[in-house]
Order: structure tokens, then sequence, then C-alpha cells
């Protein structure tokens, strides 16, 4: 996820290395330091009612980068996000989009560059796949060609075969396909910028999460703005470059990458929200390729022999001693009981090596292995399978740990987390 | 038995009268038709989105449809004297109600959900009305349609009484030869055609729906 900072000329005096200073106090968590949208002290009232829906909202979205909203029902999150396109209008205060302030551009223009998902998704009954997908390019004015193209590789993004759905009417779809064509359809022009309201909220665990992560998989290739708004604290950590935690009328009660917020909550009400599975959640930010292994390790070859298999063993601390295969690969855990006792191969004596963890899996996921295996240790291995090192507690531990000192350095650095505890602990 | 027989020879008897009156009826029918349900579906957009302007509308509607048929007809002869104009005026004016309730159903009947997402995507709310809500309501204001035609089908027939065309022509006969030779084949003979127009209209409407609605709004509306 974390990707070095390439804004050398804008950024370039201040703290080396570290993450560069926005307003606000936040560090970019990609790239662009250039601003996409932008809201200005945004109060909106709507008519008829004598509580403000959103009071004064302001927060920045870089280019490229998803921004979550979170927090809890009646919040304010999809106003907010419904006066970004202009569904609705502020009371006060400015919406900046692209540089722009939106009221002083055509509201259909707008809307027309903007993606836009809502939560019931919508789509039209009567029309097509093919012709819903169409919707914006037709309106843009794109010749039948290159809209028909376009639609055909919007069908492929999303993982639709083009043959099979084209043609289909939306109450032939599955409730999770008509997400997908939701999202496809906001994608028709290429806008720069989504718009998305709870987009996998009405489907199943498995599912939405198969959704999510092919929704991540397509970000990486397309890089595109986006105002993601969730209940979910869970999808907002998995899919935001940046949370905004909100509370009552949206006053802002963190605003922060995931990491950042899992590690250093800002007051009660971030740590009520995030709830007890915080520290799980942080260790799911952390790949395995990030963290210090242990190589110290008791380990050794299945042909070096079972006296000197015991000699290992005997002087190291541990319990467990490592046997890897002929190729390098992990093969067996055997204790000096388990030596003792047989006179097997090493190869074959003690229990086989269940636990493993590539680079690219989670911390999380190493975790889990590691509570199911023998010797409570996961074992780290390199793409081809290769022995790399051992996970035990006291890896997970040390990382996070190190997660709570950077969030504190970061906040000392920047003074105050940017929070507003006086209005959201009630 | 007997009965049936003299009406069938009736009936063949007279092949090219019947089907004159029947031509008659149903081109009165259709020109009603045609002109309510414009005149409806126009006033129904006009109105379906403001609660004032919809009651209004269907109130007004709605009294016509409950004047006694009789009086509607006879009121018009002072204005465009007899025959076929004031049977037109006073049909078209019946089949207002049933259209024109089923339009504003329809277009304020469509899912908001899809109304935020046309709107999100930059359709204006012209391009929305008649690229979503249209024909989105359209089966629905096409039931209303069929509901009116059948209706005026029937009514139809008390043109006669005004000098008007169309089937009635046999049943007013009937009625006034009661008891005569002949007097109960020729109401048969209007009621029957009568019945037998509006399932032919029927028919049609079955198939003008096929036509012009999409398979997945099918199964609802008309
Ligand atoms: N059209 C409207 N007219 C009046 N009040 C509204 C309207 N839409 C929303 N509200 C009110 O504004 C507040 C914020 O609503 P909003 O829909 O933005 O919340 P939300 O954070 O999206 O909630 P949820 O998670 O339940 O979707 C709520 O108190 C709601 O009742
Ligand atoms: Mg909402």
């Amino acid at each position: 996820m974390a990707e070095p900072d390439q804004t050398t000329e804008e950024s370039g005096g201040g703290d080396a290395g570290g993450p560069d200073v926005v307003a606000a106090g936040a560090g970019t968590a990609h790239g662009s330091d250039e601003i996409m949208i932008e809201l200005q002290e945004v109060t909106k009232r709507y008519p008829g009612s004598n509580e403000d829906a959103i009071e004064s909202l302001t927060l920045q979205v870089p280019k490229g980068e998803i921004l979550v909203l979170v927090g809890p029902s009646g919040c304010g999150k999809s106003t907010a996000l419904r006066l970004i396109n202009r569904m609705i209008e502020p009371t006060s205060g400015h919406i900046i989009f692209d540089g722009e302030d939106v009221t002083t551009v055509d509201a259909d223009h707008l809307r027309r560059r903007i993606g836009y998902v809502i939560q019931q998704i919508g789509l039209f009954p009567h029309r097509t796949i093919a012709d819903n997908i169409a919707t914006v390019p037709r309106l843009s004015g794109w010749d039948k060609q290159r809209t028909d193209a376009r639609v055909d590789e919007l069908l492929e993004t999303v993982g639709m075969d083009p043959s099979m759905y084209r043609d289909r009417y939306p109450n032939e779809l599955s409730g999770g396909q008509a997400q997908r064509i939701g999202v496809a359809r906001a994608l028709g022009a290429d806008p720069l910028v989504m718009l998305m309201d709870e987009p996998f909220g009405a489907i199943d665990p498995i599912t939405r999460d198969r959704l999510q992560n092919e929704f991540l998989r397509l970000q990486q290739e397309l890089r595109k703005t986006i105002v993601f708004v969730t209940h979910d604290i869970d999808e907002a950590i998995k899919m935001g470059d940046r949370i905004a935690i909100l509370g009552e009328r949206s006053r802002i009660a963190q605003f922060d990458t995931p990491e950042r917020i899992l590690a250093a909550p800002a007051n009660d009400f971030v740590e009520d929200f995030i709830g007890s599975g915080a520290t799980l959640q942080g260790l799911s930010l952390e790949r395995v390729r990030d963290v210090q292994l242990n190589t110290d390790y008791p380990v050794v070859r299945h042909d070096v022999g079972v006296t000197e298999a015991q000699r290992v063993l005997e002087t190291s601390s541990e319990d467990w001693l490592l046997v890897l295969d002929d190729d390098d690969r992990p093969a067996r855990w055997v204790t000096l009981d388990h030596l003792d006792r047989t006179d097997k191969r090493l190869i074959e004596n003690g229990r086989k090596v269940t636990a493993l963890a590539e680079p690219e899996d989670t911390l999380r996921d190493a975790l889990e292995e590691m509570l199911l295996s023998n010797a409570g240790a996961t074992v780290a291995i390199d793409g081809r399978g290769k022995y790399h090192g051992v996970i035990e507690l006291e890896t997970l531990m040390n990382v996070l740990q190190r997660m709570r000192r950077e969030a504190k350095a970061h906040y000392a650095r920047h003074a105050e987390p940017d929070t507003d505890d006086t209005s959201v602990d009630a | 038995m007997d009965g049936i027989q003299s009406w069938v020879e009736f009936v063949v008897g007279r092949p090219g009268e019947i089907l004159g009156y029947t031509i008659e009826h149903a081109i009165l029918v259709a020109a009603v038709m045609a002109s309510a349900a414009f005149v409806s579906i126009l006033v129904g957009i006009a109105v379906h989105e403001s609660m004032a302007g919809r009651s209004v509308a269907l109130s007004v509607a709605g009294v016509l449809i409950t004047l006694p048929s009789l009086a509607l007809f006879a009121i018009f002869i002072p204005v465009f004297g007899l025959g076929w104009t004031p049977s037109f005026v006073a049909l078209f004016l019946y089949a207002l109600l049933p259209i024109l309730r089923n339009t504003v159903v329809g277009l304020n009947e469509v899912d908001p959900a899809v109304l935020e997402s046309a709107k999100g995507m930059g359709l204006s709310s012209r391009q929305t009305l008649v690229k979503v809500k249209l024909p989105l309501a359209w089966p629905v204001i096409l039931t209303g349609i069929r509901v009116s035609t059948l209706f005026i089908t029937g009514v139809a027939a008390i043109a006669k009484l005004i000098g008007g065309p169309g089937l009635g022509h046999y049943i007013r006969e009937g009625q006034t030869r009661l008891g005569l030779p002949l007097g109960m084949e020729r109401l048969w003979t209007g009621v029957v055609f009568i019945v037998l127009l509006a399932l032919a209209f029927d028919a049609f409407y079955l198939i003008l729906n096929r036509l012009t609605t999409p398979r997945s709004l099918r199964s609802r509306g008309g």
C-alpha cells in the first residue's frame, strides 16, 4: 500500500524521508499533493429541519486517493457525498472540485464528470446492462462504436463476461452482479472522481470481501480520486488511504491513515467506534515482507544427522527445531523428545510444518496460522517456498509497539491529533 | 335454441350492415381514446410532481366520470347539435380519469433510487422524464388506456340516442321493437358485437404492450 512520496518539488524542504506535512496535520498516504476535492466549512441544514445535518465540515481529498467517510447512521455521510456532486446545495461554505467552486459550474455537466454509486444501486430496470453502462458516454456524445467498446471494456473490468451479460436486464442479475454493474456504470465515461455510498452494503460478507479486493486491485490501475462512504469500520480500514471518522453532524473525530487511527485513536469516541478488534485490524495492515523476522531460530537441513540436530536444539533456548528439506523448504518440527524416542530419519520425525506465511500475507494471517501450529510459530517463506525466517508472538508484539510508537511520534511532530474532542464524546 | 338460430340468421342476413356499424363504433372509440390518451398523459406529466395540481386534476376527472351518461350526452346537444361531435366530446370526458390516474401513479411510482442515480449521472429533469420516468410508467399508463377503452366501448352505445354512430343502433332499434319480430335479435346483435369489439381492442393492447415494453417490465403493469 504505502508508496514513496513522489512530490519532491513542493514538499522537498521538510523532514526528509518522513511523511510530508499537509494542512490539518495528516500525512499523505499516496503520492500527490494536488487537492481534487475540498470542503471548506460546509454546513447543510435541510429545509424544514431545525438541526444541521452537517456542521462546518472541512476536509481535503488529494488526487488519486481513497478517502473513507465512516460514522454512525444519520451522521451525514450521504449528505456530504451529495453535496460534492450538487445533488443538494450547501447552506453555507464552499465546495471546490478540481480547482473550481462547484456552484459556479453547470450541475449536470459536473455530475457527468463524477461517477456516483448509490447504496440502492438504482440501475435502470427498463434498460439492458449495456444501455445502463452506456448512459453517461451517450450523454457525453460518444459515438456508437466508442460507446460499445467502452461497455465491453467495463464489463471485463468488473469481471463479467460481456457476451453473457451485455443484453441482460437488471432484474436478471444477482445482488453482487448488480453492485458491479453499478460501479461499471459509474466508471462509464472514465470520470476522475468517484463518489461511492456504501457500494458493497447489501451483499454477503464473502462476496463483499471479493468485491472489495477486486476494487482495490482496480484502483491500483485507475488511480481515481474516491470518496467512499461506509458505516463499517473494517471496510473503512481496508479501503481507505485515509479515513475520516465522523461524529454527530459530521464533526470530524479523527482524520488520518488507517494505521495511525488504529495505533493511536484520538479520543474515546474513536476508540469505541474502532472497537476491541483494533489490534487485530492493525496486524492486518502489515505484511510479512515488512517485518523483522526471527532468523536465530534453531534450523537444520534434514541431512545433518540426528546428533547434530540434538546439539543445535540443546544449545538454543527454543523447544522446537525446524527441519528443512533438500530445497530448503520447511518440512518438520521436532523436539528433543522426538529425537530421543525414535531413530526415524529427521525428514520423517516430529510433526509436519503447516503454518507457513508468504511475503504478501498479512500479519493477521500469520497470527492465525501460529495459533493453529504445533510449535507456536509461523514459518516465513519466500515466493518459491524457501525458508526465510520465523514469526513468533514476540515478533508481532514488536510490530504493534512500533506502530504505536510511530503514531505517537507523528502526533508529537504535528502537535495535536486532528480531532475535535469537545463535540463528539457526548 | 330457436332464439339463437333466428339470431344467427339475422346476423348472417346482413353482414355488410353490421360490419359498417362495427367499424363506425371502432372509429369513434379509437378517435376518443387517441385524443383522451394524448391529453391525459400531457396533463398527468404536468401535474404529477405537484400535490395540489394532482388533486385538482384527479378531482375534475373524477367528477366527470360520475356524471350520469345520458345527461352528459344531452348537455352537449345545444352546443354541438346531434351526431358525431357531441358523442365524441362526451366520451372523451369519460375516458380521461383512468388514463390520468394511471399516468400520475406510474410517474410517481418510479423507484427513488433510480431517479437519484439518473440525476447523479447528469440527466437533466427533462431527460429523466423522457428516458426514465415515462418508459417505466408506460406499462401502467397503457393499463389505464386499456381500462378506459373497454369502458368507452360500452358507453359509446348510448351515442345513438343523440344521433351518433355505432352499434348502439341495434340496441336502440331492439328496444323500440321489443316484443315485435326481430326486436330481440337486434338487441343481441348490438350487445354481442360490442363485446367482440371490446375483445378485439383488448387483444390489440396486449400486442401493443409486448411491442412497446422491454421484457424486464412485462411481468407487472399491462
Ligand atoms: N432529504 C432530507 N430532508 C431532511 N432531512 C434529511 C434528508 N436527508 C437526510 N436528512 C437528515 O440528515 C441527517 C443525515 O442524513 P444522512 O443520510 O446524510 O446520514 P448518513 O450518515 O448517510 O446515515 P446512514 O449511515 O444511515 O446512511 C439525518 O438526521 C437525516 O434524517
Ligand atoms: Mg447514508
